[in-house]
């Protein structure tokens, strides 16, 4: 810290001295210093480089609208976030923080070529440059992302914790400045749930530190009137107040997300353990804008340079961190407000060494009280130019012309270290607008300020976010439209005596003249983009009118700070350029968030294993405890094969596919989807859902039923049983089980309400073991030896209740696989002693656990369909060849009439066919495409491969495909072009095993 | 996010509903009867309007049941809520 930039101050502790590392070397600075206010004590100014042409650039701000201190804090690789205002980052031990944007260092910087290079890199240089020819592309994408970009993402998990809490209040102040101080009491007051919000540490916004003494309340300063209210605040357990936490964004209905940050003030070793930051979702009863404005700079040749300073910033960094922003100041205005900040310098013992102020004149106390402390005043003078590299050195100056659109006279030099710049101010309307508000145009402070009567929601905006920029105005509208707002009767605070300085001098100019010609100078405009007053009048002259268009051509207010300073620039310019209203005109969409969110902010808790839920099936530890390797299925942890002895998943499939044909095989088939239909129409509503006859099934029969959109594309897929007269149970497909009963749901209620129906999702309810192969029978006979499992009492496609030592169960003679199978359905919490007991008794035939990839296999040789993968949502039950599902008889099913629209009807469509390669031992890969013709270019492709194995059972490799008119090319020679090969296959039967269904009742 | 005044459950946020795009839209008692442009209109062409719709709404994660709302997509506000089966009310 250098001694010569601090004075004293009471608003941060100057008896702790921080350590913190800047770009790897270390500073000093105080507890309550934020980064940017620690740096400027240690007369760093140069931060950061620009992001298109790379110029050293300064601290501009001291809070969240700044564009160029953006810096990445810490260094280590979980830990290390991108993008971070120095001007927010409060101080702490153990601060490693480093600038963005610029290689290898910020203060030699080879991407400050671009400067030079700058007549070359006008608005949409990139846009045009990198367009053509398209194989430069590499190349461009390789100097783009070398030379720009904003900061590092780590590479490692984030290991802190985040958190997501729900709040509802009837009243939601947002901003602690003195209009929300006040606005939160009179809530309070009244008794009503408040909660009040800022992002600062402490409450009190830039009235806290105003200690002018042309500003008083009750004969007070306005900084000590304000600390008593805050303190008596405290007093209200139903005032609820959260300081370090920023409002992102204000949703309809008055649902609001504001970030709290909780640890990232304290000290690195005191943070373990703890929530970093808490999103709020707060939804308000009403709301209290009292966001502020934020001072707008001044747009002038070269107003960019490390050294030049918003003038209010200048002055929260002498009142409130006691720190100078230089030695040798100069401010250049165009308002009365930067002599404030040179009153708050002189008390300091910094004497301002000039003013340059556009305006004619100013009559009012506070500028008299600078006049006669003996400051020069350059009344109607404009600066055209900066000089100094790295740190601003000097000014030129010249006096303007009548109109402001010129400059005459000589050009006056004045050195100086820091120039403090003011342009007004901006009300920070963007909450209001985010909420869905409308605005409208002040004309006489050139701003953009909420148009309530269009406003819909609980809602009203005060203090100076509503335009108003006097103390005294601020406080008595303030009162009197809370009290409006809250049906609020008492005299509070309707006696204040407020005494303030007043402004009645108004000019302004939006693009400030210089001596040169515009296309000589820099003036800029949103410093962190690097755009500037030439990009937006060149992308007028390009022919782009509206402004959103004009914002991304030239990318001015679309960088992280969402063109906090530059877009009321960019909507003048374009205004004086076009001679259009600026009210007419209006402004740029602001979208949330307000400031940047972290990601672990957006996502809380749900990381890791509570990013989604996760299904096990009743049997999962013995999966488990059999090395079974898992696959995910929707939510569900399905066993995928069962490895043994370091088999690789080929030689388990294939072992266990052996097994389930030659033996037994077993299978975990819970998480198929259940669902239990009930009621006298329940036969009806299966023949309106599938596309087959339901009225006939008989009393414990199953159906393989097939389910369509209403678009006539296959949906799902399942068997159903019959299990009474009036009652059924549907399976559907794993993924699909929630959709299906959603569906089924929709209809029921909507469409067919007439309907006596009533479906239950039962899926967890019960387990289901699939145990299958010419073995079955002798193994769920010795587990279930009282059930007759003759054909004829026992038949393929039917289902008996019975019961397993006690445990009612239902078996299904049903068939995935084309082996002789039955299905045990029971009580889920008995499923794994069931599961063993079948394993025990299977013991002696071979009895083998099969994954999902052997029930695939199996189910492809025998050309059976999974819906979703040989399935896409464009296939008909045609195309699958599956006309036989498809009943003519019924009058109406989901689906029906598109199967004949002439679309569906076409032959040439996508069919699903076998395909069998000219090599058995070439297994194909799943998604590849199929051609006829290799020499046409461009290749034509007819369709692609959905299922693909190699079958132990025919020793040979099987795939299903989709083809073009595949229904009539059986026996085709067709290609599959690979990267290096292409493989001949030729088009067959989708049945490849068992054509004949014999091992059904083997 | 809005609330949502379910008409069997009360006002519930948002995220607990799911939106089932244009409401009244029937399906045909008698498909078969229907020309591929008139049931191309029922399957695939919606209004989407900007301003004040009619909306299918499922309270999915609450009573699963489905209902009805009559919303201005311009500015979200919900001006009634009815029943399935019930004639939407005069607005
Ligand atoms: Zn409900």
């Amino acid at each position: 810290m250098s001694k010569e930039l601090r004075v004293n101050s009471k608003y941060i502790d100057q008896t702790t001295r921080i350590p913190f590392k800047f770009n790897g070397k270390t500073f000093y600075g105080f507890k309550g210093d934020t980064l940017a206010s620690a740096l400027l004590s240690n007369n760093v100014h140069l931060v950061g480089r620009s992001f298109k042409y790379h110029r050293p650039r300064g601290i501009m701000t001291c809070g969240s609208e700044e564009p160029n201190a953006i810096v990445q804090v810490s260094n280590d690789p979980s830990l290390t976030e991108p993008n971070v205002r120095a001007t927010e980052i409060e101080l702490y031990e153990g601060l490693e923080a480093n600038s963005q944007n610029c290689w290898p260092s910020v203060n030699f910087d080879i991407g400050g070529i671009n400067n030079f290079l700058s007549p070359f890199l006008p608005a949409g240089f990139y846009y045009k440059t990198f367009m053509w020819p398209a194989s430069f592309w590499e190349k461009y994408e390789f100097f783009i992302r070398h030379s720009a970009g904003l900061g590092k993402a780590p590479t490692k998990p984030d290991p802190d914790i985040y958190d997501h809490q729900y709040a509802h209040c009837d009243v939601l102040v947002i901003g602690g400045g003195i209009s929300g101080v006040i606005a939160a009491k009179l809530s309070a007051e009244k008794k009503l749930d408040t909660i009040l919000l800022d992002d600062k540490k402490d409450l009190g916004g830039v009235s806290i530190y105003n200690n002018d003494d042309n500003f008083k309340i009750n004969d007070q300063n306005v900084s000590k009137w304000l600390s008593n209210e805050i303190e008596n605040l405290k007093k209200y357990p139903n005032l609820s107040i959260k300081t370090r936490t920023s409002l992102a964004a204000f949703h309809g209905y008055n649902y609001l997300l504001a970030k709290e940050n909780l640890t990232d003030h304290l000290n690195v070793n005191d943070r373990k353990d703890k929530i970093r930051q808490r999103l709020w979702k707060i939804r308000a009863k009403k709301v209290v804008i009292a966001t502020g404005a934020i001072e707008r700079p001044l747009i002038f040749n070269n107003n960019d340079r490390p050294g030049i300073l918003l003038s209010s910033s200048i002055k929260k960094y002498i009142d409130y961190y006691g720190v100078k922003c230089g030695t040798k100041i100069s401010i250049f205005t165009s308002n009365d407000s930067a002599y404030e900040t040179v009153l708050s310098l002189y008390k300091n013992g910094v004497k301002v060494n000039s003013i340059i102020d556009i305006r004619d004149k100013s009559e009012s106390l506070i500028v008299k009280k600078v006049q006669d402390i003996g400051i020069k005043i350059y009344w109607k003078h404009t600066v055209v130019n900066t000089k100094g590299y790295k740190r601003i050195n000097s000014i030129e100056l010249m006096k303007l012309n009548e109109k402001g659109t010129g400059v005459i006279g000589d050009k006056i030099n004045e050195s100086c270290d820091c120039l403090g710049i003011s342009g007004g101010w901006t009300p920070m309307v963007h909450l209001f607008t985010q909420s869905g508000g409308k605005l409208e145009f002040n004309r006489i402070d050139n701003m953009f300020i909420p148009n309530e009567n269009k406003s819909s929601s609980e809602q009203i905006s005060v203090g100076s976010c509503n335009g108003d920029l006097e103390l005294d105005d601020i406080i008595k509208k303030t009162n009197l439209k809370t009290k409006e707002f809250l049906d609020i009767n008492t005299s509070i605070f309707d006696s204040l005596k407020i005494q303030s300085s007043k402004e009645k001098n108004k000019k302004n100019i939006w693009l400030l003249p210089s001596d040169k010609p515009l296309g000589k100078t820099k003036p800029f405009l949103d410093f962190q983009n690097d755009s500037t007053a030439k990009d937006v009048k060149l992308a007028l002259r390009e022919g782009f009118k509206s402004i959103e268009h004009v914002k991304r051509y030239t990318t001015t207010g679309m960088g992280t700070d969402q063109g906090k300073l530059s877009n009321m620039h960019a909507l003048g310019i374009i205004a004086d350029t076009t001679g259009t209203n600026m009210g007419e005109l209006g402004t740029t969409t602001f979208r949330p968030p307000f400031t940047p969110l972290t990601f672990g902010a957006i996502v809380g808790r749900n990381v890791g294993q509570f990013f989604d839920h996760t299904r096990y099936s009743a049997m999962h530890n013995w999966h488990e405890t059999n090395g079974a390797k898992f696959e995910n299925v929707g939510q569900w942890k399905r066993p995928w094969y069962y490895p043994k002895n370091k088999e690789s998943m080929h030689e388990a499939v294939q072992r266990e596919s052996k097994a389930a044909r030659d033996s037994a095989g077993i299978l975990d088939a819970s998480t198929l989807g259940k669902i239990d239909i009930q009621g006298t129409d329940a036969s009806e509503f299966l023949n309106r859902v599938y596309t087959n006859a339901w009225s006939k099934l008989q009393i414990g029969k199953c159906r393989y039923g097939l389910m369509l959109n209403e678009d006539g594309m296959v949906y799902d897929d399942g068997v159903t049983t019959r299990l009474g007269e009036n009652h059924y149970i549907m399976t559907t497909t794993t993924g699909g089980a929630a959709n299906v009963l959603n569906k089924l749901e929709d209809y029921l209620q909507t469409e067919w309400p007439e309907l006596d129906v009533y479906l239950t999702t039962v899926t967890d309810h019960f387990s289901t073991i699939s145990i299958c192969g010419p073995n079955s029978k002798k193994i769920v006979n010795k587990m279930i030896p009282d059930l007759d499992l003759s054909d004829q009492n026992f038949p393929h496609m039917s289902f008996k209740n019975s019961s397993i030592n006690g445990v009612r169960c239902r078996v299904m003679r049903i068939s995935f696989t084309g082996e002789h199978s039955y299905e045990i359905n029971i009580q889920s919490n008995y499923a794994k002693n069931v599961w063993e007991m079948s394993m025990e008794a299977g013991k002696e035939y071979n009895i083998t656990p099969y994954g999902t990839e052997t029930m695939h296999l199996l189910r492809a040789e025998k050309g059976f369909i999974i819906t979703g993968q040989d399935t896409d949502g464009t296939l008909t039950p045609v195309d699958l060849q599956m006309d036989w599902i498809v009943s003519k008889k019924k009058y109406d099913f989901i689906g029906k009439r598109s199967l004949y629209r002439s679309d569906t009807i076409r032959e040439d469509r996508k069919q699903l066919v076998g395909l069998i390669t000219d090599d058995p031992n070439e297994v194909l890969e799943e998604g590849s495409q199929i051609v006829e013709d290799l020499n046409k270019k461009p290749i034509e492709m007819l369709g692609h491969v959905t299922s693909s194995y190699f079958s132990p059972n025919l020793n040979k490799s099987i795939a299903l495909a989709v083809v073009v008119s595949g229904k009539n090319l059986k026996g085709k020679k067709l290609f599959v072009p690979m990267e290096n090969k292409n493989i001949n296959v030729t088009i067959t039967d989708t049945v490849f095993y068992d054509k004949e269904n014999k091992r059904l009742n083997a | 996010m809005f609330v949502i005044n379910c008409p069997f459950c009360g006002e519930r946020d948002q995220s607990e509903f799911s939106s089932g795009g244009e409401a009244h839209i029937i399906r045909p008692k008698q498909p078969t009867e229907l020309s591929d442009d008139q049931w191309a209109e029922y399957l695939f062409m919606r209004k989407n309007i900007k301003g004040v719709q009619f909306e299918r709404w499922n309270h999915a994660h609450g009573c699963r049941k489905w209902f009805n709302m009559i919303r201005d997509t311009s500015n979200d506000k919900i001006h009634a809520i009815y029943k399935m089966g019930e004639k939407p009310p005069i607005v």
